[in-house]
């Protein structure tokens, strides 16, 4: 943590409405992109921001300077947005088998897998490939999309995400994997259909 | 030493991306993918597929609204008062 958050942290519990400002100004724009991702509805995503600082100024006590502001702020934000949406109640989930690979009986894959190409990748510079990409994101079953928003793009450990979810490590393993491995099937007609 | 078929592959690729398996398996899993073209493109498609998630969800818009802003700092007075 650097000096400067250390003195934002201390004026915070001084209950200093300009640190707030400052925080929320800062930390803000990332928490609502976090919550973004785990909530498909914008106004429930700015809904966890805020029950997010709620949250936060209310645990200031129990902050421990040995993670940055930011590591602490986007677990509470992550965690809003989970509590939200379970508060939102659980929505019937399309099953992931159709988007995993398919086997022989000797091991061998029942299809070639052709590689995507370097030109194909490189259309991902262009803001329609990302919201495509995104949008074959948000066809994951939320079971799966919540384990590889946190792990692939949070960049959150195993065991934190295990801790979040309320599932075992292995469990984070298992589903991160067949959501990789689902993600890969709905991209293939964005990256594997281009020559060159 | 033993093989290990395109299925055993496919489905430890994510522990062996994390370096996660033991040195043996390793070995086999690497051996496999020197012989099997396939199995490299899988893997290469899926890094891709992990990098593209990455950046598609990293370039969306990470400002916060003004309305928010104020809206949270109203709700932090009242809940002080």
């Amino acid at each position: 943590m650097t000096a400067e958050e250390s003195e934002l942290v201390d004026s915070l519990r001084g209950d200093d409405l300009a640190a707030l400002e400052t925080t929320v100004r800062e930390f803000g724009g990332r928490m609502l992109s976090v919550a973004r991702q785990l909530l498909s509805n914008e106004q429930d995503a700015q809904d966890a921001v805020q029950d997010a600082f709620v949250t936060a100024l209310r645990s200031l006590d129990r902050f421990e300077h040995r993670s940055s502001l930011a590591t602490w702020l986007h677990r509470i934000v992550v965690n809003a947005a989970l509590m939200k949406r379970r508060s939102l109640g659980r929505r019937p989930e399309k099953s992931l088998n159709g988007l995993l690979p398919t086997f022989l009986a000797d091991g061998h894959a029942t299809h070639p897998t052709p590689r995507w190409t370097a030109s194909a990748l490189a259309t991902m510079e262009l803001a329609e490939t990302r919201a495509v990409v995104r949008s074959c994101i948000d066809q994951l079953p939320e079971t799966h999309r919540d384990v590889l928003l946190l792990r692939d793009i949070q960049q959150l450990d195993t065991e934190s995400v295990a801790e979040l979810l309320g599932i075992s490590p292995d469990a984070v393993k298992v589903r991160l994997h067949r959501a990789r491995q689902a993600l890969k099937t709905l991209l293939e007609p964005v990256f594997g259909t281009t020559t060159g | 030493m033993t093989q290990i078929t395109c299925r055993e592959l496919i489905d430890f690729l994510s522990s062996y991306l994390a370096g996660e398996l033991p040195a043996e398996s390793q070995i086999l899993f690497e051996r496999h993918l020197s012989l099997c073209p396939d199995c490299v493109n899988y893997l290469n498609n899926l890094r891709a597929t992990i990098d593209s998630a990455r950046i598609a969800c990293e370039n969306s818009s990470q400002s916060i609204p003004e309305d928010l802003v104020q809206a949270i700092l109203k709700s932090h007075a009242a809940d002080e008062s």
